[in-house]
């Protein structure tokens, strides 16, 4: 299943390798639309040429329905997608301003390394006073650096924003982008000036560019009637992925493991209590939340989940293990990293720690302090947790 | 006789093949295009070759290269690479590979590339600032909906055509 993670997969070097594939595409891509010449890129914002807005808008929804399409019919895991966060003050700022080296330099960073490889001396230029800039950058954030780490949410689609399901809100920007498409040829037509506006080497003709459109707001219907998997469906497409650490009982962890865990400061601790309310009220443990199992079908419940940071742990306690087990399969096709669930549930809890007192004196039940782990031999548990330290970064360009 | 520039593909089949590229760099690597970040990785890998106690300092160049971390070690310089090599060729066999300055005739080739530095270092310090360029955040961001991205594809247009009529100058025909 999508995505592969192809450093993990080829090695370093392997990885690297297919990085630089990638890029050549990515180079010949914006090449073969003209992007290394900034006098076609300017013309942009004069009007006279909307093959910057062409290509973007088309690459942009080509790549969407892709995604989204895979996504639809089960071949690609969104959630292990990274989304570049949004920081949504500083995102507008920063436009402004790249707008502004836009149209002053005529180039961006990725298009200037284009002109620079086709030989073109005012990209060089630029492409220096790109790295200048992201020094000055560095230099100046101490001033203002909490703004730059304001307005954050991490992960948020214009689906949310919109309350609308992916497959709509994908439906409206490829609607939205053909709309741009007309407008855009119609304005060409209107502000073209000899010498920018020279032939394609593709004539397309009326009825190729109908069908072009037309395939895109099939696949866009495509994608928004087959919608995106629900956590069951998308639980059975992934099965074979997850399995295997619930057979070997991988993910189960022991009682001082959680003890050890809660006392971690390292480590951010989520804990969810699937017991009946009654239960939960008569004993829980300290910080946990008492949650039900559809609660986890609700994608807003669960997203904080998904976006712990990495020293996130999530635990789930349960009264028995189909309860606990249905709710770690739920989260974990819902992008949640680090899940387990405590083992047996709070069946053994009291009975571990019966007798046991430190420096004569009980203790707490619902937080034993880390001491507690001395009163046991030094196997008496074997330790499952394991923090995954790689966070994935947010897109190549952090 | 000089080789004759063949003219560019058509705009939505260039994108066409873009879009495909940006999903494969998603299938296949969870991220996906950018530039920006790597050009700031070469910076502080310059920055590092003469003084290293300022890149421990400064937090955004500490993350990529302080200590020994080495900045270059990283998926998104090989990724430049490869933007590199993909657009020599495409240059090459399209006929456009030419050293030359490329500019509105009304401007002089020294006002032009001093107008490109300038935009340059303009549009470097709005890329961080924007943790991304137009590449990472809009084209990437934008593919897989994130709203932070639209945001900010719709104000790099707005920069764009805001400032656009005071440089016309810098663009504009030959009358």
């Amino acid at each position: 299943m999508l995505p592969i993670d192809v450093i993990a997969v080829l090695g370093k070097f392997g990885g690297y390798a297919v990085f630089v594939l990638i890029g050549i595409g990515f180079g010949v891509s914006l090449e073969l639309a003209g992007f290394g010449d900034s006098r076609r890129l300017a013309a942009q914002f004069y009007l006279k040429d909307m093959t910057v807005l062409k290509t973007m808008f088309t690459a942009i929804v080509v790549a969407a329905l892709l995604i989204f399409l895979s996504a639809a019919v089960g071949i690609l895991d969104f959630t292990q997608i990274s989304v570049t966060q949004t920081f949504l003050w500083p995102g507008i700022i920063g436009g402004l301003i790249m707008g502004v080296g836009f149209i002053v330099g005529g180039y961006c960073p990725g298009t200037s390394l284009v002109s620079v490889a086709s030989f073109k001396i005012d990209g060089l230029f630029f492409l220096i006073g790109t790295i200048l800039g992201a020094g000055f950058f560095g230099e100046s954030l101490p001033a203002f650096e909490d703004f730059w780490n304001s307005s954050f949410t991490d992960r948020y689609l214009v689906s949310d924003w919109l309350g609308w399901s992916i497959g709509a809100t994908l439906f409206a920007v490829t609607l939205m982008a053909l709309v741009m498409f007309y407008g855009a040829e119609k304005v060409e037509e209107f502000f073209r000036t000899k010498g920018t506006g020279k032939v394609w080497s593709w004539k397309i003709t009326r009825r190729s560019y109908l069908y072009g459109a037309a395939a895109l707001v099939f696949t866009a219907s495509l994608v928004w009637f087959i919608g995106q998997p629900d956590p069951v469906r998308k639980w059975s497409l992934m099965e074979a992925k997850y399995e295997g650490q619930l057979t070997s009982r991988d993910v189960f962890i022991h009682p001082l493991e959680y003890v050890k865990t809660y006392n971690e400061s390292t480590i951010k601790l989520i804990t969810l209590d699937l017991r009946s309310g009654d239960e939960f009220r008569t004993f829980h443990l300290d910080g946990s939340e008492n949650t039900k199992l559809d609660d986890l079908l609700v994608p807003e419940y669960v997203a904080p989940f998904s976006h712990l940071p990495v020293n996130g742990v999530v635990i789930l306690i349960a009264d028995n293990d189909s309860v606990s087990v249905q709710a770690w399969k739920y989260l974990k096709v819902q992008g949640v990293n680090n899940v387990y669930i405590l083992e047996n549930g709070l069946h053994d809890w009291n009975t571990l720690f019966a007798d046991k007192t430190i420096s004569g004196k009980p203790f707490n039940l619902a937080s034993p302090p880390s001491e507690v782990l001395g009163l046991f031999p030094k196997d008496a548990f074997v330790p499952k947790i394991k923090i995954d330290s790689k966070k994935r970064s947010g897109g190549l360009c952090s | 006789m000089k080789k004759i520039a063949k003219p560019v593909t058509n705009p939505y089949f260039a994108g066409s093949i873009l879009g495909v590229v940006l999903f494969s760099a998603y299938a296949l690597t969870h991220s996906g295009l950018g530039a920006s970040g790597a050009i700031s990785r070469i910076h502080v890998a310059l920055t590092k070759l003469l003084w290293q106690s300022h890149v421990d300092v400064i937090s955004t160049f500490a993350v990529m290269g302080a200590g020994d971390t080495n900045p270059l070690d990283h998926a998104s310089v090989f990724l430049l690479i490869g933007t590199f090599v993909g657009g020599m060729i495409s240059a090459w066999f399209n006929g456009r590979l030419k050293v030359e300055i490329l500019k509105g005739p009304r401007i002089s080739n020294s006002m032009r590339l001093i107008f490109a530095l300038a935009g340059g270092v303009i549009m470097g310090y709005g890329a961080r600032f924007a943790r991304g360029c137009t590449s990472g955040q809009a084209l990437s961001g934008g593919a897989v909906l994130s709203l932070g991205s639209w945001a900010f594809m719709f104000s790099v247009f707005i920069g764009g055509y805001a400032v656009a009529y005071f440089v016309r100058r810098l663009w504009a025909e030959s009358n």
